[in-house]
């Protein structure tokens, strides 16, 4: 950062391609005035509105929620709102679109490969009486203990930094992912699903975990915690206990019978009356 | 319309440990020693083959591969044999999720599996050191 505590000024150096224009990309750079606690994704919008209205990029909803924003940020994949230009500690911010996935236009990464892979390993709860899932009579038993078991690896927002990260993923357009494989052991380890033979294809294939050989860094540069480095391992320990008949294959979550004769907790209020009348449809 | 410019790190990104952490360099450290243990037995099993051609032959081999500059190249396999398997021991307790942590709710600061079994990188270090010191002062004070 500059010395004058008037005006600091960092110099952002962006990564520039225009498909149509540009045979090549390049490197363009912008003084960018900061201001406390302006994150990057503000240094951009700063530059767009008064140095370069081409300059683009992909965001949206600025508080680390969708995953739009990802970009490799002084060398680290991250989310560009999530990350003020203060704690990086540099006067120069290096902003390039996330390694690994093709390159739509200047910071856009093109995340159709990522979801390809998403979708591949089916991610939603399959059960064997689909009839039932689909008119459902009543919830499923789940415990809290299984609740844990899955939550953390449900927060993912497919911002794909753990993908851009990912030594593997470097070299190999085949291999499924650290975000896929999380969203496979997600479900596979639900205590509703029954589709863990179906996911296994994918998750113990050549090109599943067992290509993951514990560079740590998607976990590290997760913005939402998911750790998907612990669910690749968790899904390895259970091919291999199961290998040696260690752990017996659990039984699908029942589902609940509807409650009879129920009684209201006097501790709990009882919700307010009704504003409008109850739909009959 | 579908022009898309291709940003695959490759090899570089395979290798480079770049600004993640420790846990990132020894596994490109796992990768090259392991190559260059590969590299190392393939010539092994040539050299060693020479004993085929005759006592002259195999005394010829090792004459030459007695140079200072072979005994240097022995040295840095050992010293890459001792990594990897010292960092191998570390890679098959932690894919089997050991010491890695349970599956929890994020709160926030983010904790994760690279951060817990950090204490093993650590050791590995320590014990991997310790080993290389001892194999050198083997290997170049008490073996002649």
């Amino acid at each position: 950062m500059s010395d004058s505590k008037a005006a600091p000024t960092v110099v952002f150096e962006v990564l520039r391609f225009h498909p149509e224009k540009d045979k090549a990309p390049y490197l363009q750079q912008y003084s960018v005035p900061v201001t406390r606690g302006m994150t990057v994704l503000e240094g951009l919008t700063w530059i767009k509105e008064h140095i370069d209205s081409t300059l683009v990029w992909r965001s949206s909803c600025r508080m680390g929620i969708c995953g739009s924003c990802g970009m490799f940020i002084n060398g680290v994949p991250r989310l560009a709102c999530n990350n003020q230009i203060s704690h990086l500690h540099s006067d120069r911010i290096s902003v390039k679109p996330l390694p690994n996935f093709e390159i739509i236009r200047d910071l856009v990464p093109d995340l159709e490969s990522l979801f390809d892979r998403h979708r591949s390993v089916k991610p939603y709860l399959i059960r064997k009486d689909s009839h039932e899932q689909h008119h459902p009579v009543g919830e499923y038993f789940q415990s809290h203990q299984e609740l844990i078991n899955y939550i953390q690896f449900a927060y993912c927002i497919k911002c794909g930094l753990c993908l851009a990260a990912c030594p593997t993923a470097a070299t190999s357009d085949k291999f499924i992912g650290p975000q896929s494989l999380t969203q496979a052991w997600r479900y596979t380890i639900d205590s509703r699903d029954e589709g863990a033979g179906e996911r296994a294809e994918q998750l113990y294939s050549s090109h599943g975990v067992y290509r993951c050989h514990f560079a740590g860094t998607c976990s590290q540069v997760c913005p939402k915690g998911v750790d998907p480095a612990l669910a690749i391992q968790l899904a390895k320990k259970e091919a291999f206990v199961r290998a040696f008949g260690i752990r017996k294959q659990r039984r699908a979550a029942r589902v609940a019978p509807p409650v009879e004769n129920w009684v209201r907790n006097r501790d709990i209020p009882a919700p307010p009356t009704p504003t409008i009348e109850k739909s009959r449809a | 319309m579908k022009n898309r410019l291709n940003n695959r790190l490759g090899l570089g990104g395979w290798l480079g440990g770049g600004r993640y952490g420790v846990d990132r360099y020894a596994y490109a450290f796992h990768r090259l020693t392991g190559l260059g243990i590969l590299a190392y037995f393939i010539m092994h099993i040539f050299v060693t083959g020479m004993r085929v051609g005759g006592q002259e032959e195999w005394e010829r081999t090792m004459a030459f591969f007695n140079a200072p500059v072979f005994k240097a190249g022995e040295f840095l396999v050992f010293l890459a044999f001792i990594f990897h398997a010292v960092n191998g021991i570390r890679l098959v307790i932690v894919e089997l999720a050991c010491g890695i942590g349970r599956p929890h709710v994020p709160a926030y600061p983010y904790t994760n599996s690279t951060m817990r079994q950090r204490p093993f990188v650590v050791a590995v270090m320590i014990l991997a050191a310790l080993l290389m010191i001892t194999g050198g002062v083997d290997f170049y004070f008490m073996l002649n």
